[in-house]
Formats: C-alpha cells, sequence, structure tokens
C-alpha cells in the first residue's frame, strides 16, 4: 500500500506546480531504444492542460528561410487535410466521441481536459480551399460537404473520395476542379463506433489504390471500459475500397491516429498515442512501420514486451509477440499528423517524416504542440526530431493552437490543421512563395 | 428506575444525523463487496460500482461529518464519547477520500490498494456509527 501523507503532498504539487519541476533531465527519450523508467502513479495524475489564447499580431515560429501563413480561420475544428491533385485542399472539420460517465473521475477529468480543447461546435463538414492563381493565398474557400459524422480520414483513389466518419467510410464521387459534392456520399461499410473514446478514423490508400487502411482508436486507457468494449478497437483494418470487405491488418496498436504509405514502396508507417498515467516519462508514443499481422502490445504491454499491471487478466503469451515499435516520439507528445516529405520541402528537410503533435495533458510540464520534422536516411529514422512549427504553446501555460493533421503539398509546401486556433496553416521554404 | 431507563435511551444524534450516519455502512459496504467481486472476477464492472458507492459515502459520511461539527457547539459534547464518534467519522472520512483517488486509477491500478482501504474504510464506518448510535442524550454517556 502506497499511503503515506508525502506522496499526496507530491502528487499535488506536481499538479500545482506547471512549469520547470526539474524533469528536464530524463527529457531525452527520441529514438528506436528510449529511457524506460519505472511506472509512476501517484495519487492523482498529474494534469497540465494549458487553456487556449488569442494568437493577436503573433505566428508560429518556422525555420529561417520558411514563411507561415493562415490559409483558413474561423474553421469549425479542422483535424484532417487532403492534398487533390489540382492543388485544391480539402479539410476534415469535426470532433466526435460519445464515451458516457464511467466513474466519478470522468467528471472531473473530462472537465479538466475540456479548459485545453475548443468551444467550437464539431463542423461535421468538409471545406475545400483553392487557390486559383497559385501565389498561395488560398481566396476561394467552399463546403464541400457536410452533415458528416465527425469526418477524419481523407482519401483520393482515381475519381473516388473516401472520408472515414467516426462510425463509417463514405464515398464520394469527385472530379477535378470540384467545389462540392455532387451529391450525399454512399456508405462503403460501417466502422467500430460505440463509445468512442478514441473516435478519430485516420486513413490512407495503398499504393495499388485497391485497399483502404483506417486507423481504428482503443474505447479506454488501459481497458478501464472492459475488454468487451475493446472488440475491434486499437487496430488498423485494411478495407477492400470497391466491396467494404474488411480484415485487422495490425492490432495491439491502442490510437492510430494517422497513416501514411512511404513514397516509392508498399510501406504503411503509423503515428500511435500510447496509454497514460504511468508517470511524465512512460509510455512513449511512437511512430512505426507497421507489419502486416503484427500485433504492437496494447492493452498488454508496452514498448515490446513491457508488461502493464494494470491489465487483468494478463496474456503471457500475447506480450511475448509484441513487436517493438520503430521510432520513439517522447511520451505525451500526442503525434496526430504524419506524412511524408519531398525534396520541394528544403535541402533539410527533403527526406524525413513531418509529425503534428498535438501535446500533453498528462504531466507536469508541457511536451509536444507542435510539428516536428524526423530526418530520415536510406528509407529509416535517422535522428532526432528537428522543430519544424514551434510558438504553439506560450510561457503562460496557455497555448495559442495545437497541431493536428500535416499534409505535404507536391508543389512544396507543408499543410498544418490546426483545432484551437481554427486555423489552416501553410509553411513553404521562401522561394516556393 | 423505569422512568431513567427510558431517559437513558434516547438517542443525542437529531434523526437527519442518524439517517446520514447510518448510510454510510451500506454504501462502504457496498464497495468493498464490489472491489471484492472485481478482484476475483476481473470484471471491469464491479470496480466502476465501487468508485460510485465510495463517492455516496462520501457524501453521506460528509453530511453527518457537518452534523457532528455542529453538534460540538453543544458545550455538553466536547468531550468524552461524542468526542470519539467525531474523529472516528472524520477519519473515516478522510479514509474514504483516499480510497476515492485510489479508485481513480484505470483498471486494476486501484488494486490491491483499493481492496484494503474498503475494508479498512468500512470498519471506520461501523465503528462510527456504533458510537453514534450509543450517545445518550444529556450528555451522560
Amino acid at each position: 500500500m502506497k499511503i503515506s501523507n508525502t506522496f499526496l503532498v507530491t502528487a499535488i504539487s506536481a499538479v500545482l506546480s506547471a512549469y520547470g519541476n526539474g524533469a528536464a533531465a530524463n527529457e531525452h527519450q527520441y529514438g528506436p531504444d528510449p529511457e524506460l523508467p519505472e511506472p509512476h502513479r501517484g495519487l492523482l495524475p498529474d494534469m497540465t492542460v494549458p487553456e487556449p489564447a488569442e494568437w493577436g499580431e503573433q505566428q508560429p515560429t518556422v525555420p529561417d528561410g520558411y514563411t507561415i501563413t493562415a490559409i483558413a480561420t474561423d474553421l469549425k475544428i479542422p483535424r484532417q487535410t487532403l492534398v487533390l491533385p489540382n492543388g485544391d485542399i480539402l479539410v476534415a472539420e469535426g470532433s466526435g466521441g460519445n464515451a458516457p460517465l464511467a466513474k466519478p473521475k470522468d467528471v472531473i477529468a473530462g472537465y479538466m481536459k475540456s479548459k485545453g480543447s475548443t468551444s467550437v461546435k464539431s463542423g461535421d463538414r468538409l471545406t475545400l480551399l483553392r487557390d486559383a492563381d497559385e501565389d498561395g493565398n488560398y481566396e476561394e474557400q467552399t463546403v464541400f460537404a457536410k452533415n458528416l459524422n465527425a469526418p477524419y480520414g481523407l482519401a483520393l483513389i482515381d475519381n473516388n473520395l473516401y472520408v472515414a466518419n467516426q462510425d463509417s467510410l463514405v464515398r464520394f464521387d469527385y472530379e477535378e476542379g470540384q467545389t462540392q459534392a455532387s451529391g450525399p456520399p454512399e456508405e462503403v461499410t460501417k466502422l467500430p463506433s460505440r463509445i468512442n473514446h478514441h473516435w478519430t478514423k485516420a486513413m490512407t490508400a495503398g499504393p495499388d489504390g485497391r485497399f483502404l487502411y483506417v486507423g481504428i482508436g482503443s474505447n479506454s486507457n488501459i481497458t478501464e471500459r472492459g475488454m468487451e468494449a475493446e472488440v475491434n478497437r486499437a487496430e488498423i483494418w485494411q478495407i477492400d475500397a470497391q466491396t467494404g470487405a474488411h480484415k485487422p491488418y495490425a492490432t495491439g496498436l491502442r490510437n492510430p491516429t494517422d497513416l501514411a504509405f512511404q513514397p516509392g514502396t508498399d510501406q504503411l508507417w503509423t503515428v500511435v498515442n500510447e496509454r497514460d498515467e504511468l508517470g511524465p516519462h512512460l509510455v512513449p508514443d511512437y511512430l512505426t512501420t507497421v507489419q502486416e499481422g503484427g500485433f504492437y502490445g496494447w492493452p498488454y504491454s508496452y514498448w515490446g514486451e513491457h508488461v502493464d499491471p494494470r491489465v487483468r487478466p494478463q496474456k503471457p503469451e500475447k506480450v511475448k509477440s509484441a513487436i517493438v515499435p520503430d521510432y520513439s516520439l517522447g511520451s505525451h507528445v500526442a503525434p496526430l499528423g504524419l506524412d511524408f516529405s519531398i525534396p520541394e520541402m528544403g535541402d533539410e528537410f527533403a527526406e524525413g517524416v513531418f509529425i503534428g503533435e498535438h501535446g500533453s495533458w498528462n504531466r507536469a510540464n508541457p511536451v509536444g504542440y507542435k510539428v516536428v520534422f524526423i530526418p530520415f536516411s536510406d528509407g529509416r529514422p535517422s535522428g532526432d526530431p528537428v522543430d519544424f512549427v514551434t510558438g504553439f504553446l506560450s510561457g503562460d501555460d496557455k497555448t495559442r493552437g495545437r497541431p493536428v493533421g500535416v499534409t505535404v503539398d507536391p508543389s512544396g509546401a507543408l499543410i498544418v490543421a490546426d483545432d484551437v486556433s481554427h486555423v489552416v496553416w501553410r509553411v513553404a521554404p521562401k522561394e516556393n512563395q | 428506575m423505569t422512568a431513567t431507563t427510558h431517559r437513558n435511551y434516547r438517542n443525542a444524534l437529531h434523526p437527519l444525523h442518524a439517517v446520514l450516519l447510518a448510510g454510510t455502512i451500506p454504501l462502504f459496504l457496498g464497495a468493498l463487496l464490489s472491489d471484492y467481486a472485481y478482484s476475483s472476477t476481473y470484471n471491469i464492472q464491479w470496480t466502476l460500482f465501487a468508485s460510485w458507492l465510495i463517492a455516496g459515502g462520501l457524501v453521506f459520511a460528509g453530511l453527518a461529518l457537518l452534523c457532528a461539527i455542529i453538534g460540538l457547539f453543544r458545550a455538553d459534547r466536547r468531550r468524552g464519547r461524542y468526542l470519539a464518534y467525531f474523529v472516528l467519522l472524520l477519519v473515516a472520512w478522510g479514509a474514504g477520500f483516499f480510497n476515492a483517488l485510489v479508485h481513480a486509477r484505470d483498471a486494476w491500478g486501484s488494486m490491491p490498494t483499493g481492496l484494503i482501504l474498503s475494508i479498512v474504510v468500512t470498519v471506520l464506518a461501523c465503528a462510527a456509527t456504533w458510537i453514534g448510535f450509543s450517545l445518550r442524550a444529556g450528555g451522560k454517556a
């Protein structure tokens, strides 16, 4: 029994002291072999939720030689974006989830987390942005489709635009140049939606154009809603785009929030949000290749075979089969966006991935709240994350924005959706402006 | 003699105070039994029950504690068994609050500490109720 007053005092002071509590010593948690301390959870979980603030005259910070522009404002919770062949940008807007309050804790934690997010109502729509004269200023903005249900994942295969709602995969007919859908969408298949604790349905199309891959997050942090709630959850599905037939492609991925194929290969990658309430340095969120049929640990273990003591019954045989992810992004950074870069992004950022980090709540000093670049060489991650877009978090416990989806525009720009300031940002090398 | 006996059996607690105090036992005991069920079946529903029952027990114990504080202002109750009752109830509430925080951990994270604390809280609630109901009016206890 861990009951002592010092314990309580430590937990409370950790909650109260937002910044600079000396945790910086152990912040190096990047790459293939992160330091993993022992699990630790005080009487109260560490919670620091920076409250939203206005940008005013300020803008996010980008590297020298790059510019950043807000190409769309006043959206209704922009999450993921898709660049269409003619350069138009589709933005999925909305918010989902219908998890009931299961414990008294949910009432309090829900209130605290809501302070760090938006009060805007779910858009449940797709907005199309167009820059007809290609000057980097998207002067045209139309509602492409509405009455969707918390749309998130977007993919285009030929003339079919696929949208992953929080409860179903739907298809629109699309013709180049369209600014509005020609009619309501057709359902391809239902997606698991009961409770939807993690509701985002990330999606990407396979290189052969036959399959779609959809990430389905777990229905809990760590099985606290029971194992029955986790059927068909914490998986990536492979879905036949024509028929809607589907199968689990990989399992044990707690919350795969974005997916991307490495250009020129058949290799699927994903970013995963790992479990909370095991301390500020556990569990690392990660970037990984996805092996077909692979099991990545959740809920029984993390980072390979590190058993999570909160799960009963335990499954040692599953733990033994758990794959170690490729690259740790650090604990609690909350990666929600992933895309591969192209040489047009500039020499320093030519090969690698961009990752949108929504930012932490479950640690005293916040991490994430930025877009990072992970350099690759020979097709594999080859260094520490490099800051690409920062300045969201200000020194006064406030955040002006939270990055979600990141999409590389083939013309040489990064499109970043921000679901707190309701802006879509475009970051480009100055010569591409 | 008969008259004295009659007076001795008048309880010192106001009926509302008594109802609130008595309510702590089924709530905390229910939490204890739910914790036991969770620890033996791993069925998550039981630990959810326990969390709410503890919250309910804290509401009842908290209101009973308020009544007891008001009672403390009556001069004849500032010593002896009334004080013991008050302290026991206070400790029961404190341990119950502690237990509520432990039960806020996800899934098996609340175990086995939660079960042990539920036993402690239930025993304390029973003891406080026992003494509370043994108090006699008129400060003769």
